[in-house]
């Protein structure tokens, strides 16, 4: 069954190409409280500290807070890209991911081959790859720009092939930044459709975003993140407080 | 991650304790993993290749020419400095200068082999061997361009390896174990230590001087030639040039290979299970 349980993890992040011993001095002693020498008297930035949570089954889990408070280093820390240095972490179900929409794309390749290469970067089998190629070409809706190298497209059309890719799973976890919300119009009602599906479909969704709106429309439960902690976690209208009357 | 009991052909999910790591078993499901991605990695070389020479009328061929250029000018006059003829030099000085600059290009790039794929890295929980197989699955794709000029020079001068020359394909698999050894260790390193890269460069530069490559090692007289055993790039270059070469290759080469071979995935299979898990915080 699909659950996240997470025991005292960290995070933190080294700062090695920081240079002169004098500008190390000076950012310790300036001391955003974060940045802290670590036994080997390296400068390392907390990003995380010491998260205590699990997410069962059927939740969906906002993450907010400030920029920098940590919100997407937590999903990548949930989807194994980094390792903690202290905790245990552990993610059951299967994956799915949509924390940067240009990761992997490749530039000077076609829509087309991108989405081929999609397909290898997520191990499909030869007809899966297939399956993934048909359903891309039909809801980008980009047609004969699939065949033109991703270099020349709008910003739009990127967006589209993107999002196309990233939502072509069926994932039991689904790790969600909120870059989803760029594209235009025509394109996000059709957008929310779909994401609508995707999150109905897992069991556990974990969203980083800055929209209120949407954390009340598709979320459950709220964690705030600040300087790397949970400062705040429950039912959304307990941290968000009542919804503000329109007007 | 941890292969999971859901249904089949599925789950990724994170298992990770940071009081008991399991380094080795992530290590080795690493590479394991890696290894069955191996298409993923050929095709992002042959994208890599692609993107590299776009819009260009001869591609990759522009190696070839400029390395036929560099043979035959290279050939005239070494050939005459050294007083050999050419029938006796340039089939020699075209196998060691292409194997060469393979070995050179696959360690400068082995540099960069993670680095170049921080925006994945960082993106994407993929198996980090997968880098490390574009890197050398690249080089490889480069280095055949410049086959057809080994060929056409041995069928010039008559040169043919016979029997014994099937020995080269043992050495170049050996080769392709070291880059690969090479671009997981290198490129880790180069991560984490950002002045690596251009120290390996002058490396690099010097070895091409001290390794028989446009020298004959006949020319050393005979009481220093033990002393060529202990250059790595000698044995490696000659596991693949003495067999088309020479006719066959000689047993302390082999041996001495070998055992550089050995030191050199042990070092660097101990560094990828100890510091695997910290590459996403260097690149």
């Amino acid at each position: 069954m699909a659950h996240i349980i997470a025991r005292g993890v960290s995070i933190e992040f080294p700062l090695y190409h920081m240079g002169a011993r004098s500008l190390k001095k000076r950012l310790l002693a300036s001391s955003p409280l974060r940045m802290r020498s670590d036994d080997a008297n390296r400068v390392v930035v907390s990003a995380l500290r010491d998260l205590n949570f699990s997410i069962t089954r059927g939740e969906r889990v906002a993450l907010i807070g400030h920029n920098g408070a940590g919100k997407t280093t937590l999903l990548r820390t949930l989807a194994g890209i980094y390792e903690p240095v202290a905790g245990e972490l552990e993610v059951a179900g299967i994956i799915g991911q949509m924390i940067d929409p240009g990761a992997g794309l490749d530039m000077d390749a076609t829509g087309r081959e991108n989405i081929v290469l999609r397909g290898l970067y997520r191990g499909m089998g030869e007809r899966e790859a297939q399956l993934l190629a048909e359903e891309v070409a039909e809801f980008s809706g980009l047609g004969e720009f699939l065949d033109v190298p991703v270099r020349n497209y709008s910003s739009g059309m990127t967006v589209r092939l993107s999002f196309a890719m990233a939502t072509a799973i069926k994932p039991q976890v689904l790790l969600m930044d909120e870059w989803f919300l760029a594209g235009d119009a025509d394109f996000m009602a059709k957008a929310e459709q779909r994401l609508g599906r995707l999150v109905e479909g897992a069991d556990v969704l974990v969203l980083a975003t800055h929209e209120m709106g949407i954390v009340r429309r598709w979320c459950t439960r709220a964690m705030r993140l600040d300087a790397g902690r949970v400062v705040a976690d429950g039912p959304v209208e307990q941290i968000l407080g009542p919804e503000p009357v329109a007007g | 991650m941890d292969a999971h009991v859901t249904p089949p052909g599925t789950p990724v999910s994170v298992r990770f304790n940071a009081a008991d790591p399991q380094r080795l078993s992530r290590a080795l499901r690493d590479l394991r993993q890696g290894f069955a991605q191996r298409r993923l990695a050929g095709a992002l070389a042959w994208l890599d290749l692609r993107n590299r020479y776009r819009g260009s009328v001869l591609g990759p061929f522009w190696l070839t020419l400029s390395t036929a250029v560099m043979l035959a000018s290279l050939g005239l006059l070494y050939s005459t400095l050294f007083q050999m003829s050419l029938a006796e030099y340039l089939p020699w000085l075209a196998v060691s200068l292409i194997l060469w600059n393979m070995l050179a290009q696959m360690v400068t790039e082995a540099c960069t082999s993670l680095t170049s794929a921080e925006s994945i890295v960082r993106q994407m929980p993929l198996p980090f061997t997968v880098h490390a197989l574009r890197c050398v699955t690249r080089n490889a794709l480069v280095a055949a361009h410049n086959l057809p000029l080994v060929v056409i020079v041995l069928l010039i001068f008559g040169v043919l390896p016979g029997w014994s020359g099937l020995l080269a394909l043992p050495g170049l698999l050996l080769l392709a174990v070291n880059a690969l050894s090479a671009s997981l260790l290198l490129g880790m390193v180069c991560a984490r230590f950002r002045d690596i890269a251009p120290i390996v460069g002058s490396v690099m530069q010097i070895a091409f001087f001290m390794t028989p490559v446009i020298w004959k090692p006949q020319l050393l007289s005979p009481e220093y030639h033990w002393l060529l055993l202990l250059n790595p790039f000698y044995t490696l270059l000659e596991l693949v040039r003495g067999p088309l070469i020479e006719g066959g290759g000689n047993l302390a080469v082999w041996l001495t290979a070998i055992g550089y071979t050995v030191v050199h995935c042990a070092v660097g299979f101990a560094f990828f299970v100890r510091f695997r898990g910290r590459v996403a915080f260097w690149v």
